[in-house]
C-alpha cells in the first residue's frame, strides 16, 4: 500500500530528525561556560565530594557516546535530571508552567485561524478591491512588527491608558487576551497570505467556472468545491505556525511577565540551568516535528492524488 | 498589492536613507550623552529638554534611540549581506553543478526548516554567553537556507536556457558561467532577498537583545530599550513605544522597497 510505505518513510525521517535534535541538545552541556561539571553544580558548594557526586550522577567520566546514551534513555523515560536552579526534577518544573503556555498558544491559534482564514478569503475573492488592498497592507505591517513590540503597545494602550484589561497575572482569561493577540498577529498574516494565494489559485480553475455555469450558487461552489482544495496549501503552513508559535511565546511571555514555558526558557538560559534548557528545547523541537508529520499524514488522507502514488 | 506598494517607493527610500544618515552621524546628533544618568530626575514624559522623555535612570530617550541605530541597524545590514552572499553562492553551486553538493545542501536545508531555528539560536547563543558578533554570525547561518532554496530553483531553470548552452559550447568555465552569466539574470531576486533578509535580521536581532542575549545591559539598543523600559509604561510610555515604532517603520520601509525593486528590475 502506498499510504503505508510513504508513512513509514516519513516516520523514519522523523526518528532521524529527533536524533539530530537530541545530539544538539545534549551538546549544549559542553557549551556552558566552565564546562558540564560547573554547569550542573550551579550555585551549590564546590567541594571534591559534590563534584565527584555530580560526575557520577551524570556519567561525566564516560566517553561522549556513552554519556549521551545514558542521558537519552533517561530522557525517553521522562527523566531529564534535576533543575540546577529549582533543585527539583526538570519535568515537574515544566509541568507547573505548562498550562500557561498551552492556554496562550491555544488562544493564539484560534485567533490566528478565526481572523486569518476569513480575511485571506475575503481578499482573494475580491482581488484588487479596497478590502484586498487593506488586508494586504495589513499583513505587510503585522509581519514587520516585532512580537514583543506589539506586546508593549497593546499593554500600554489597553492596560495602562484605557485600563480595560489587567496588566499583570496569569489566572484569569482576561490575562491572556492581550498576549494572545500579540502572538497571533504575525501568524495571522502568514495564514492570510497563504489563504489569499490559495483562493486566487482555486478561483481561476475550470471546475469552478463549470460549476457556476451549471447554475450552482456562488456559496455552494465555494462551500463544496473550492474550500476543500484551497485548504491544502493553507495546511502546509501549520508546521511553520507551530515553530512561530513556540518562538513567539518566548518573546510574548517575557513581555507580559507570564510565567509559562517561554519565560522559563529565558530564565533557564540566563541562569545556565542546562538540564532545564535541554528538556525545553527537546520538547519544543519535538512539537514542531510532530506537527509537520501530522500535516504530511493528513495531507495524504485529504488529497487522493497524494495518496495514490503521486507522492513518490 | 502593487497599487498600494507603488506609492511606498519614495517614502521607503527616504526613511532608509535618513536611518543610514543617523547611524553614521548618531553620536553628533544626540542632544545628550546616551549613557548620562540623572537618577534624581528618573523617568519623566516628553518635555522641551527631553523631547521623548527619560528612562528609569534619567537617561535621555532620544539620545539613546539615536545611539541605538548602531547595534540595531549595522548588525542586520551585515547579516543581510552575509546571508545573501552565502545563500546565493551555495544556491548557484547547488543548482548549476548539481551532484553531491546539491544533495547535501538540500538535506541540510530540510533539516533546518524542520526545526525551530530561532528558538535553538536563542538557546545556543544564550547558553554559550555569546557576544553580539556571535549572534550576527549565527543569524547569517540561520537565514541562508531560504536563500539557497530560492536561488537554487532559479539556477535549475536557467541552466536549461539557450544562453547557458551557448556559453558552455564556447568553452567557458563553470565558475564564469555561474557568476558572469547566470547571476546577472537573478539580480532582481538577489536584491529582494537582500532586503527580506534585512527585515528578518532586524526583528530577530532586536529580539535577542530584548531577551538580554548578545549585548551587555545598559547598551543603548532598540531591543534592549524595549525590555528595560517595559516597566515604566505608566511614567514614560515613549521610552518603550518609540523603539518599537522605529523597528516597525524600518521593517515596513525595507519590505516595500524590496517589493518595488523586484518589480522594477524584473519588468
Amino acid at each position: 500500500m502506498v499510504f503505508a510505505r510513504v508513512a513509514t518513510r516519513r516516520l523514519g525521517a522523523v526518528v532521524v530528525l529527533l536524533l539530530v535534535l537530541s545530539v544538539l541538545t545534549y551538546g549544549l552541556l559542553a557549551l556552558a561556560p566552565g564546562g558540564p561539571e560547573q554547569a550542573l553544580l550551579g550555585e551549590r558548594a564546590s567541594t571534591p565530594e559534590t563534584r565527584a557526586a555530580i560526575r557520577l550522577q551524570y556519567h561525566l567520566d564516560e566517553p561522549f557516546p556513552v554519556r549521551y546514551w545514558y542521558w537519552l534513555s533517561g530522557a525517553l523515560g521522562g527523566d531529564f535530571g534535576n533543575s540546577v536552579y529549582f533543585r527539583q526534577p526538570v519535568l515537574s518544573v515544566i509541568g507547573e508552567r505548562l498550562p500557561v503556555t498551552t492556554t496562550l498558544a491555544g488562544f493564539a491559534i484560534v485567533l490566528t485561524l478565526a481572523v486569518g482564514i476569513p480575511a485571506g478569503l475575503a481578499a482573494g475573492l475580491r482581488r484588487g478591491s479596497a478590502i484586498d488592498r487593506g488586508v494586504t497592507f495589513g499583513t505587510l505591517v503585522s509581519l514587520a512588527f516585532p512580537p514583543f513590540g506589539i506586546a508593549l503597545i497593546l499593554l500600554y494602550t489597553f492596560g495602562v491608558a484605557l485600563r480595560w484589561l489587567p496588566i499583570y497575572g496569569s489566572d484569569q482569561v482576561a490575562n491572556y487576551v492581550l498576549p494572545a493577540i500579540a502572538l497571533a498577529l504575525g501568524q495571522a498574516a502568514v495564514v492570510v497570505r497563504q489563504t489569499r494565494a490559495a483562493a486566487l489559485d482555486v478561483g481561476g480553475q475550470d471546475y469552478v467556472t463549470f460549476a457556476r455555469a451549471r447554475g450552482l450558487s456562488r456559496l455552494r461552489v465555494w462551500g463544496s468545491y473550492s474550500l476543500r482544495n484551497a485548504a491544502l496549501p493553507v495546511m502546509t503552513v501549520a508546521g511553520l505556525l507551530a515553530a512561530a508559535n513556540l518562538t513567539g511565546a518566548v518573546f510574548v511571555e517575557q513581555a507580559f511577565s507570564l510565567p509559562g514555558l517561554g519565560s522559563l526558557l529565558v530564565q533557564a538560559v540566563n541562569q545556565k540551568d542546562i538540564p532545564l534548557v535541554q528538556a525545553l528545547v527537546l520538547l519544543g523541537g519535538a512539537v514542531v516535528i510532530a506537527v509537520n508529520l501530522l500535516v504530511d499524514l493528513l495531507y495524504m488522507v485529504i488529497d487522493p492524488r497524494v495518496r495514490h502514488g503521486a507522492a513518490a | 498589492m502593487r497599487a498600494v506598494l507603488r506609492k511606498g517607493w519614495g517614502p521607503s527610500v527616504a526613511v532608509l536613507a535618513l536611518l543610514a544618515l543617523i547611524t553614521l552621524a548618531g553620536p553628533w546628533l544626540a542632544p545628550y550623552d546616551p549613557g548620562a544618568h540623572d537618577v534624581d530626575l528618573g523617568a519623566v514624559g516628553p518635555s522641551a529638554q527631553h523631547l521623548l522623555g527619560t528612562d528609569n535612570l534619567g537617561r535621555d530617550v532620544l539620545s539613546r534611540l539615536l545611539a541605538g541605530t548602531r547595534t540595531a541597524l549595522i548588525g542586520p545590514v551585515l547579516i543581510a549581506l552575509g546571508t545573501t552572499l552565502l545563500g546565493t553562492t551555495l544556491g548557484l553551486l547547488a543548482g548549476y553543478r548539481r551532484g553531491w553538493l546539491d544533495a547535501v545542501l538540500m538535506r541540510l536545508t530540510d533539516l533546518m526548516f524542520a526545526l525551530p531555528g530561532l528558538l535553538i539560536l536563542i538557546v545556543v547563543v544564550g547558553v554559550a554567553g555569546g557576544s553580539y558578533a556571535t549572534a550576527v554570525l549565527a543569524l547569517i547561518v540561520l537565514g541562508a537556507p531560504a536563500d539557497i532554496r530560492v536561488i537554487r530553483s532559479l539556477a535549475l531553470s536557467q541552466r536549461e536556457l539557450a544562453y547557458v548552452d551557448a556559453a558552455r559550447t564556447l568553452g567557458l568555465s563553470g565558475r564564469r558561467i555561474m557568476f558572469r552569466h547566470l547571476l546577472p539574470n537573478l539580480g532582481p531576486t538577489v536584491t529582494a532577498n537582500l532586503l527580506l533578509s534585512f527585515v528578518f535580521a532586524l526583528i530577530a536581532l532586536s529580539g535577542l537583545s530584548f531577551l538580554g542575549i548578545g549585548l551587555p545591559a545598559g547598551t543603548p539598543d532598540w531591543g534592549l530599550m524595549i525590555a528595560e523600559n517595559r516597566t515604566i509604561l505608566d511614567l514614560n510610555p515613549w521610552a518603550a513605544v518609540a523603539p518599537t515604532l522605529l523597528i516597525t517603520i524600518t521593517a515596513v520601509a525595507a519590505t516595500i522597497l524590496g517589493d518595488r525593486v523586484f518589480e522594477r528590475l524584473s519588468a
